[in-house]
């Protein structure tokens, strides 16, 4: 079994439930709970042990039109909540840059999205969720609770979440206005940035790694508007593993050139499905990179100077990472323990498995993180020290009494071995 | 619409019945676990449905079918969905949950249906002919494929129109042990031929629709050189 970045590949046995009831066998090995296994490195994996889908608990519980929220399983998808609510004037209060994650990997996560200055992380939108911890007991628990601040964000260490209560936020469609705005470096980002935070209900900035001049971008910014527009159609596919010859300099710099041309400046109503999720039109995209796979890096860091150091590492090294992505983080609290985002500039890279050159770049990439104060991604990593882990969760002594004891993964047995 | 759906709470059913919701039908279930009820009932009440019914019964318990139909009131649609895998030497149990509790409930339906109702039952390709691996679930779904050709025939003057549906491998509870092919289908998938298969009346609709090649040349095979092949 794999992750999406395709790296590492574990063996485990799989348990599947079906039904909000159902308890799984918890008979000595170490279990983890696992809802569509997007989560890019080893987080969602565990090597010799139990997998626990969730993805069979695809249920809605209650849709409260009245007061905007939702209560439904845990293996809900992002997809099916938002084809439910948006034609009933709903949107989900957070989303990630891909509509295939469950609730519960989103709570797991403590994902965030292009809204992060304004609306915070997907945890803070949690009103209550019921936690099945491995002694049987099953505990529903809202945001006071020290175990609920254990859980999202926790990395599905701390029981198996069966649902959860959403508060939803009220929007007038399915369209956004939208703006793209090229920029030249990243003191125009910083103005871009202060410019728009205020007014803007979503911000993000493309980065072209292989500009000669780090920090060249497209900023992409938008709020939610009247008007129609019709889902694009989801039918591109990628049917089999790229070999890994079709990826190299000359063809990342022709996708940020089409990326660019795609992304053309100006105001235009869009609907939410490209402007959130544009890769997933593409299924199956992590196949590109082929059999390897590939690494995902996603740091936050407390000074934009350090963004450009990393940027310009990535240059030197030539190893183009296709979607680059630098958005800044608002000082709204995470409610997790652990929980990744915080305030500050985060930067998300992607890089083919390419062996120890490309392993020597990220231990470059993670060492200057770690001087800087920053943290990496757990949801997206797949080889961070103990020593960053440790760094980058400054509560992780509070969360550790939390842990269910049957609970385990790869991720965690490699941070904390 | 209204529709009754028995077996609500089988992995192929419920998926039929989320598309139904989604449409704004009437949904009447029956099966055996009432909390498992109560869960499929509050998700199709969030995607839109109407109304849901629900109703706990032992479907191969006759007793109960009369009962059922009263308390359902009128329908444009039956869907009998339940159904067992089995082991070969329950042929009892096989039979009577996939053949007579089946034929039982529709031959109620077919008096009670109105000209344009829909009766549908899931057959299997299994139905189609016997393999070494699933004789007495092949046998028990190919008596029941006998059934309803007789009751679509019988029905037909009356504009009642009868849906056999046969599914090939559905990644359901059904199939949990078996390892997966290319071949399995995802019960949505399944659902939205069964729903296409039910709206036009289409007599017998494999699902996903390749099937019908597959089963055509499994079909066409001597049985003298059938019987040496083990699949």
């Amino acid at each position: 079994m794999e992750s999406w970045g395709r790296y590492p590949r574990a063996t485990q046995t799989v348990q599947t439930m079906r039904w909000r009831s159902d308890v799984p066998r918890f008979d000595g090995a170490k279990v983890l709970p696992r809802g569509q296994g997007r989560s890019y490195g080893d987080s969602c994996l565990n090597d010799g042990g139990v997998l626990i889908s969730t993805a069979g608990l695809d249920r809605f519980i209650f849709l409260d039109e009245a007061g905007g929220t939702l209560r439904c399983e845990a293996g809900v998808t992002f997809e099916a909540i938002l084809d439910l609510i948006v034609p009933r004037g709903f949107f989900l209060p957070v989303v990630p840059g891909t509509r295939f994650v469950s609730v519960g990997g989103a709570i797991a996560n403590d994902i965030h999205g292009k809204n992060h200055h304004r609306a915070g992380t997907f945890g803070r939108h949690v009103r209550a969720l019921e936690l099945l911890r491995s002694d049987g007991s099953r505990r529903v628990l809202g945001p006071h609770d020290p175990l609920f601040a254990a859980t999202v964000g926790g990395l599905g260490l701390t029981g198996i979440v069966t649902w959860a209560e959403i508060q939803l936020i009220r929007v007038p469609g399915p369209c956004l206005r939208t703006e793209a705005i090229p920029f030249a470096d990243l003191d125009a980002f910083l103005a871009l940035t202060r410019e728009s935070d205020g007014s803007w209900d979503y911000t993000v900035a493309w980065i072209d790694c292989l500009s000669p001049k780090p920090g060249r971008g497209v900023f992409l910014r938008g709020v939610h508007a009247e008007g129609a527009a019709r889902a694009p159609s989801r039918r591109l596919r990628v049917p089999l593993d790229f070999p890994a010859f079709v990826l190299n300099r000359h063809t990342v710099r022709a996708f940020n050139r089409l990326y660019r041309l795609a992304t053309r400046p100006g105001t235009r109503l869009s609907h939410y499905d490209p402007f959130f999720f544009p890769l997933d039109s593409v299924q199956g995209w992590n196949r590109i990179y082929g059999k390897p796979g590939f690494f995902q890096f996603q740091c936050v860091v407390p000074e934009i100077g350090t963004i450009g150091s990393l940027l310009q590492k990535v240059a030197r090294a030539g190893t183009g990472s296709f979607l680059s992505v630098l958005k800044t983080f608002g000082d709204l609290p995470s409610p997790g323990l652990l929980s990744f985002p915080r305030k500050g500039f985060t930067l998300a890279l992607d890089f083919p498995n390419r062996g120890p050159a490309t392993l020597a770049l990220l231990d470059d990439l993670e060492r200057e993180v770690r001087a800087t104060g920053g943290a990496l991604y757990p949801a997206k990593d797949a080889r961070m020290s103990r020593e960053t882990f440790v760094h980058g969760s400054p509560r992780l002594d509070q969360f550790l009494p939390f842990l269910d004891p049957a609970f385990s993964s790869s991720f965690w047995r490699r941070v904390t071995a | 619409m209204k529709a009754i759906v028995f077996g609500a709470t089988s992995g192929i059913a419920e998926a039929v019945l989320r598309l139904w919701a989604a449409r704004g039908d009437e949904l009447y279930l029956v099966a055996r676990s009432e909390s498992r009820l109560a869960a499929i009932a509050a998700d199709l009440r969030a995607r839109g449905a109407r109304s849901v019914r629900t109703a706990t019964a032992d479907l191969n318990d006759p007793a109960t079918h009369s009962r059922l139909f009263a308390d359902a009131g009128a329908f444009d649609t039956v869907l009998v969905a339940h159904g067992i895998l089995g082991d070969e030497r329950d042929v009892d149990l096989v039979m009577r949950t996939n053949l007579c509790s089946p034929a039982a409930l529709l031959g109620i339906a077919a008096e009670r249906a109105q000209p344009g109702a829909r009766l549908a039952a899931i057959g299997s390709v299994a139905g189609d002919r016997g393999r070494a691996t699933n004789g007495l679930y092949g046998a028990s779904k190919a008596g029941l494929e006998a059934f309803l050709s007789a009751l679509r025939q019988r029905m037909f003057r009356r504009g009642v129109r009868v849906i056999t549906v046969k599914p090939g491998f559905v990644d359901t509870a059904m199939t949990a042990q078996m390892p997966k092919s290319r071949l399995f289908a995802t019960p949505a998938n399944v659902a939205r031929g069964i729903v296409r298969a039910v709206d036009r009346g289409t007599p017998v609709a494999y699902v996903p629709g390749f099937w019908r090649w597959i089963m055509a040349v499994v079909r066409a095979i001597p049985e003298t050189i059938f019987r040496r092949l083990a699949f």
